[in-house]
């Protein structure tokens, strides 16, 4: 890069010229934009604890961010945006009564050990924000399901009395395990379930309030071309599929729990998923296969967090076996 | 008629507006001209005057004695000023000759090259290289190697470049021309057919050709895509043919020929004619955009100074286009055989300076637009760790250098020119 020498400040550069207008900045900023009236209608319907943890989780992932990035001497990343999509997915993904403090170390853990740690974004392997919903899962999984009472203020002794209390906020995919898991069948309607699943279920985390408004900022962002149709479309099918296969109600599954948010959020992030189109099919195919298989044979009545994570895992696997044809070269397979 | 296309490419903005209604008009010959002795990939020439010498127009000036290589001709009548030296676009010095034209100049005469029976030496007597850009001279690619039947010519009026519309201008201006080219060509090289191929964005250019086109010469609207007219993609468009690795693009039985060239080549062998000027698309922040008819060695200054100068901040001066073209580091050097455009950016559109400390997202828009089914964010992150056989296994060697990687990536990764330094080390490792 010089200047030019008769005294402008034009450039002299290596082809091509021009650049798209596509930017780090703005595809995440699409996916913020796509996530928000998903995350306003929890907040109307929920109120200040929504809110809440939409602060909690965003601040300290921008938090964690920044000072880790300080500490470590770094060139300072907020503003490329992950860490904003990273916290707010993390909220999503979380019950609105989730204690204060079980938020803001789920988000330093999905910036901190799920991005940074391995180098910062684009070399992390798994979703961080994944990895982060994952701790708090692990280490307070009960809790999740089931304590809503104290909810925000919650200690930790309080969440360790209540945390096997599993009936208060149980959801309708808990309840439905349950009923599977004692006669096989189902103690209620899951066709009735269509329409609060779509527009307004105030049971589990802020991102099952609605499964439209998800599916609508999902489709934004396919038409935007910010993310591949072949992710979600792989999931939701398998998983419907899957879930038919089993005797269940198809569409019931795919609107209950977290399928919407991680096919369409989740499972999508670029980082932790495959290159290909033929491996992002693949890869949304498995997403939705171990969801499933999580719901019908796990122990957990949910189980997107680790479908996904356990894809993200495959994903370099997958980019080595779908590796485009190079033009004119004739595939020969050893 | 099926929607023909390529795997990979990219839509950037046309801007080609503010030039496409412009008619061809001669630009001014000025008052002194720089012919570079090299304007063709291969051997440069040799001066054949010298200082003080008169020169006629289409008179030959430069020549050299080897199998890839075209002479150079005077563009004009006049006054051999001093044999030198000059910068070209490409950021090199070369030798050249410098003109002084006389003050009358006679545009429409020139002196003849030698009557040949051979096309092939009247093209080469000519100086007839490649006028999409890459040079290669015409008499080369028009003696396929032994053994190989070219059964199909394409003309190549695609020019899928953004900005450009020198190759449209001259397809609607003179579209017997072009089909006279194709004929010319065609008896050469004893091919059944021949197609004319252009981006569907030009429709008018596509009925005048069909219009002039007589016995069974086929003209063939595209989809207008980033890079349709780059050579392997466009025979594949058209023959679904793949240019096998490592083979030249005669291996699918097609030629192809960009159609200015073509017009220089019937020039040449109807009436004799020197390749001395060129159509050059003058656009962007230039306060009068055209399509201007340019005597080889016209300084990129006098022609900008002609459109009527630079307009605003112009962050990056490019000759050819902006996809494959080069920024001129500076506005002396001349327009040659090869110029087709001068694009003036603007602050805004020009491409951020590159900066390497850029990650990957893997956000897999790269291998999605790359036309050769590579994978470039991994291209390029083993040619930055220095990685040349992992690259070369990679079939980094298969880039052809079109851009669009570059194009698409949202953190701005300065992914074909970590391409081009594996692919030149790959290449040169092959060699030993």
């Amino acid at each position: 890069m010089s200047k030019s020498v008769n005294g402008s400040d034009r450039i002299v550069g290596p082809s091509p010229h021009i650049a798209s207008s596509a930017t780090c900045t703005g595809i995440m900023l699409w996916v913020v934009a796509a996530l928000t009236p998903a995350a306003l209608w929890a907040v109307v319907n929920m109120g200040l604890v929504a809110v809440q943890l939409l602060v909690v989780t965003i601040g300290v992932a921008l938090g964690t961010e920044w000072a880790v990035n300080s500490i470590s001497r770094k060139p300072q990343t907020l503003l490329d945006g992950s860490a904003l999509v990273t916290g707010l997915l993390l909220a999503m993904s979380l019950p609105p009564r989730t204690p204060w403090w079980m938020a803001a170390i789920g988000a330093f853990v999905a910036i901190w050990l799920g991005k940074l740690l391995f180098g910062g974004l684009g070399h992390n392997l798994f979703n961080p924000a994944l990895v982060g919903r994952a701790f708090v899962t692990l280490s307070w999984g009960g809790v999740l399901a089931g304590v809503q009472n104290r909810g925000w203020f919650a200690t930790l002794a309080d969440v360790s009395a209540e945390g096997l209390d599993t009936v208060s906020g149980a959801t309708r995919l808990a309840v439905a395990a349950a009923d599977r898991a004692a006669s096989g069948g189902y103690g209620f309607d899951l066709a009735a379930q269509y329409q609060p699943l779509l527009l307004k279920n105030l049971e589990g985390s802020l991102g099952e309030i609605s499964a439209g408004l998800l599916i609508l900022g999902g489709l934004v962002l396919i038409v935007k071309g910010i993310i591949d149709w072949r992710i979600p479309a792989g999931y939701i099918g398998t998983m419907g599929l899957v879930s038919w296969a089993f005797g269940s109600d198809p569409i019931f599954h795919v609107l209950a729990g977290g399928v919407m948010l991680g096919a369409f959020f989740m499972a999508t992030d670029y980082v932790s998923s495959p290159m290909s189109k033929k491996g992002r099919l693949i890869y949304g195919i498995g997403c939705g296969l171990f969801n499933a298989l999580g719901r019908f044979i796990g122990p957990m009545p949910e189980s997107t967090t680790f479908a996904i994570l356990f894809m993200n895992g495959l994903a370099p696997l997958i980019d080595r076996l779908t590796r485009p044809r190079v033009f004119g070269v004739v595939k020969t397979d050893a | 008629m099926g929607r023909s296309v390529f795997a990979g490419g990219v839509h950037p903005p046309g801007h080609k507006e503010s030039t496409a209604g412009s008619p061809v008009q001669w630009a001014p010959v000025p008052a002194r001209l720089v012919v570079p002795l090299s304007q063709h990939l291969g051997a440069p020439c040799a001066p054949v005057v010298g200082k003080g010498d008169r020169v006629e127009r289409g008179q030959v000036i430069g020549d050299v004695d080897a199998m890839v290589s075209a002479p150079i001709h005077s563009p004009v009548a006049g006054t051999v000023a001093e044999i030198g030296t000059t910068l070209v676009a490409g950021g090199q010095r070369v030798a050249a000759v410098i003109i002084e034209p006389d003050e009358v100049q006679d545009l429409a005469s020139f002196v003849p090259i030698e009557a040949s029976d051979d096309p092939r030496a009247c093209v080469r007597a000519a100086g007839v290289v490649g006028m999409g850009g890459a040079t290669f001279p015409s008499t080369v690619k028009l003696t396929p190697p032994k053994g190989m039947a070219i059964d199909t010519v394409i003309l190549n009026g695609c020019e899928c470049e953004p900005f450009l519309t020198c190759d449209h201008r001259l397809m609607l201006e003179e579209p017997e021309r072009v089909v006279a080219g194709a004929v010319r060509i065609r008896e050469m090289i004893g091919a059944k057919r021949v197609i004319i191929a252009l981006e569907d964005n030009k429709p008018d250019a596509a009925a005048a050709l069909r219009a002039a086109a007589a016995d069974g010469i086929e003209v063939t609207e595209l989809p207008t895509r980033y890079p349709q007219g780059a050579e392997k993609q466009l025979i594949y468009a058209l023959l679904k043919k793949e240019v096998p690795h490592g083979k030249l693009p005669a291996a699918t039985g097609a030629l192809v020929h960009n159609v200015a060239t073509a017009v220089a080549i019937a020039d040449a062998l109807e009436s004799g004619k020197p390749l001395t000027e060129r159509i050059v698309t003058v656009t962007g922040a230039v306060a009068r955009p055209g399509n201007y008819r340019v005597v080889i060695g016209t300084l990129v200054s006098d022609l900008i100074e002609h459109a009527g100068g630079l307009v605003g901040e112009v962050e990056r001066v490019i000759s050819g286009g902006p996809m494959t073209g080069m920024a001129l580091g500076s506005l002396e050097v001349p327009i040659t055989k090869g110029s087709s455009g001068i694009v003036a950016l603007p602050k805004g559109m020009a491409a951020p300076a590159i900066s390497d400390d850029q990650p990957c997202i893997r956000c897999g828009r790269c291998p999605a637009v790359c036309p050769m089914g590579l994978e470039p964010y991994i291209l390029a992150t083993y040619a930055g760790k220095r990685m040349w056989d992992a690259a070369a296994e990679r079939n980094v060697i298969d880039c052809i250098e079109c851009g669009a990687c570059s194009y698409v990536c949202p953190t701005k990764r300065p992914l074909l020119q970590l391409i081009r330094v594996g692919k030149s080390a790959a290449m040169s490792k092959g060699a030993k």
